[in-house]
């Protein structure tokens, strides 16, 4: 289920269980270089689940390929070595740190002349965390959390960035701005698999998308194509077409 | 009770202090960085100690030894953990740090033992030989259940406690021993007198907070360990291993408590279990710092020192009952003052 063959990572015929309950049934998905892809669904649907299993966090039975290795026998470590970065639902940061060492820390395995380039593409991404890099992690608003948390991760130079409802509990118009930093973070080269219950702005940015529901994908397609499906309209957009009612 | 007197008794509580606060510091630092409550610090308080007793009067010492058997142990560990995905790095790795950096260690004490050596070859030797000891805990005893519950890794840092004080008996015998004191210097201030290795105690326990200050204010290293102690899933997500974290956690206790045995050693006589008290008396002044703060734990041990010498000189067969004591009210006062704290399951 890969038709341009250069998929960067693949996750084929996944299945996540906590214990006997299967949050994630036989889910296959891809992502290709410089793409964004989204998985939109309901609350609950299993996309964090299936997230953090990507990333190594939950154990999982199927197949999973980043960059045509096998990732299988690799710990959560060995995947952020190989360029998959997460940027987990509770942002996960270092509370009782600054925001300059949570940055530094985000480049933990890299070079420091790699760094130094990484602080500088963040802090154009974020000038918010540049004003604020004294400050610790813990005292940042909803808002500027969640753009620590993404340059966290952007600092280990991802080649896939994972972002789990990164505008969950966020204002409209900071929403708009990590947005905006989605799409410009593909300019630079890097992919994204982004997990939004916010359907609508997500299916406005990303190239392909995936809706999930209990577990499994009920549907895929071009971005495009699924903000028009009807029932993802009436499901995740919130709306219904008049006179015509939900598949 | 006279201003003599009591000013012995301060000067004596305040050396003991000092070590007990070295002792509470590498506790917090264990807990934080990997949710062990470190029971065997005493016996690296021992086993530096006895080590470096047994140097001194040109034996080799037992814990040489072990350190080289724990070293074979940890690295069938390492290929067994590894053993799906086995490259030559790994192997490599693996090799350096379990087989051949306690036969080095083991090697330089034989030959050391054989000719007459300083005081600073053997101390150095009796820190290598227990960090190495340490590194190897944990790697063969916690690392294996690193996501275990704070219950279920306490139960085996107690295990390894009665583990390592049975190898201390083993290696060092019944009988308490002493050695030779880093100085034999001493001055006097009006009534009181200053040996060379109580202002050693002081001089080394203050450099070595000062040290561990700067290694996590200013080192990536240190400020890796300590962002595994605030949030071990986010240090895990920007490749932060671990084990690595807790394997560094506790060869630096080992270090601590192995330094604090080698300055005591010189003015109190150890024997194979003295180092679970003080062990102890450092837990004491931990458990006053919540296990969490640095400070706190420093000020608290200094605290237990004094109460400790007070206390053994006004009644003295109550020392320890008034010094463990302490806890009771700090972990009621604690207990009202805190909100209800879920164990983080990660």
């Amino acid at each position: 289920m890969n038709p341009d063959g250069n998929a960067l990572l693949e996750v084929a015929d996944v299945h996540v269980a906590y214990g006997k309950v299967e949050a994630v049934r036989a889910v296959s998905l891809h992502v290709a270089e410089n793409e964004i892809v989204t998985i939109v669904g309901a609350n609950g649907a299993g996309k964090t689940t299936l997230l953090n299993a990507i990333m190594g966090i939950l154990p999982l039975k199927g197949r999973t390929l980043f960059a045509g290795e096998d990732m299988a026998r690799l710990d959560i470590e060995d995947r952020v070595a190989a360029g998959l970065s997460l940027v987990p639902e509770h942002r996960e940061l270092f509370a009782t740190m600054n925001v300059e060492d949570n940055l530094k820390l985000g480049g933990f395995r890299m070079t420091k002349a790699a760094n130094a380039a990484s602080f500088e593409r963040v802090y154009s991404l974020f000038p918010r965390l540049k004003e604020r890099r004294k400050q610790f992690a813990g005292t940042l608003s909803g808002g500027e959390q969640q753009m620590l948390a993404m340059g966290r991760a952007l600092m280990g130079a991802p080649k896939l960035l994972m972002l789990d409802e990164p505008s969950l509990g966020l204002a409209p118009i900071i929403v708009a701005d990590i947005f905006r930093i989605i799409g410009e973070l593909r300019a630079s080269g890097v992919s994204v698999l982004l997990v939004e219950q916010n359907a609508q702005a997500a299916l406005q940015i990303a190239d392909r998308a995936y809706v999930m529901e209990l577990g499994e994908f009920i549907l895929n397609g071009p971005a495009g194509e699924i903000a028009a499906n009807q029932r993802v309209a009436a499901s995740y957009l919130g709306f219904q077409h008049e006179g015509e009612s939900p598949v | 009770m006279n201003t003599t007197i009591m000013l012995f008794l301060v000067q004596d509580g305040i050396t003991n202090g000092a070590i007990y606060a070295l002792l509470g510091l590498a506790l917090v630092l264990v807990f934080a960085v990997t949710r062990v409550i470190l029971i065997p610090q005493g016996e690296f308080v021992t086993y530096g100690a006895l080590t470096y007793a047994s140097l001194s009067s040109g034996h080799v010492p037992g814990t040489a030894r072990l350190a080289v058997a724990m070293g074979v142990v940890a690295f069938c560990l390492d290929l067994y953990a590894g053993r799906r995905s086995l490259h030559r790095r790994l192997v490599g790795r693996a090799v350096a740090v379990n087989i051949i950096l306690p036969s080095i260690v083991l090697a330089l004490t034989s030959w050391t033992a054989g000719h007459p050596s300083g005081i600073a070859i053997n101390i150095a030797l009796s820190l290598m030989i227990v960090a190495v000891i340490g590194l190897f805990l944990y790697r063969i005893a916690f690392q294996p259940i690193a996501q275990a519950s704070v219950l279920v890794l306490l139960i085996a840092s107690v295990g390894c406690h009665l583990a390592m004080q049975g190898f201390g008996l083993v290696f060092f015998g019944a009988e308490g021993q002493r050695a030779p004191p880093l100085s034999t210097a001493s001055f006097t201030v009006g009534p009181l007198r200053f040996t060379g290795q109580s202002i050693a105690v002081y001089v080394i326990t203050a450099a070595l907070m000062i040290g561990l200050w700067l290694f996590f204010g200013t080192t990536l290293t240190g400020k890796a360990l300590r962002a595994t102690a605030v949030n071990r899933l986010g240090a895990r997500l920007v490749g932060i291993r671990t084990s690595l974290a807790g394997q560094i956690a506790f060869l630096m206790a080992a270090m601590i408590g192995a330094i604090s045995g080698i300055l005591i050693v010189p003015i109190t006589t150890l024997y194979y279990d003295t180092g679970f008290l003080i062990g102890l008396k450092g837990f004491v002044a931990g458990i006053i710092g919540g296990l969490v703060s640095y400070p706190l734990t420093a000020i608290a041990a200094l605290f237990v020192g004094l109460v400790e010498s007070f206390s053994s000189f006004s009644a003295s067969n109550f020392k320890e009952v008034i010094v463990f004591t302490l806890i009771i009210p700090v972990l009621v006062l604690r207990s009202l003052a805190a909100p209800a704290v879920e164990e983080d399951k990660d």
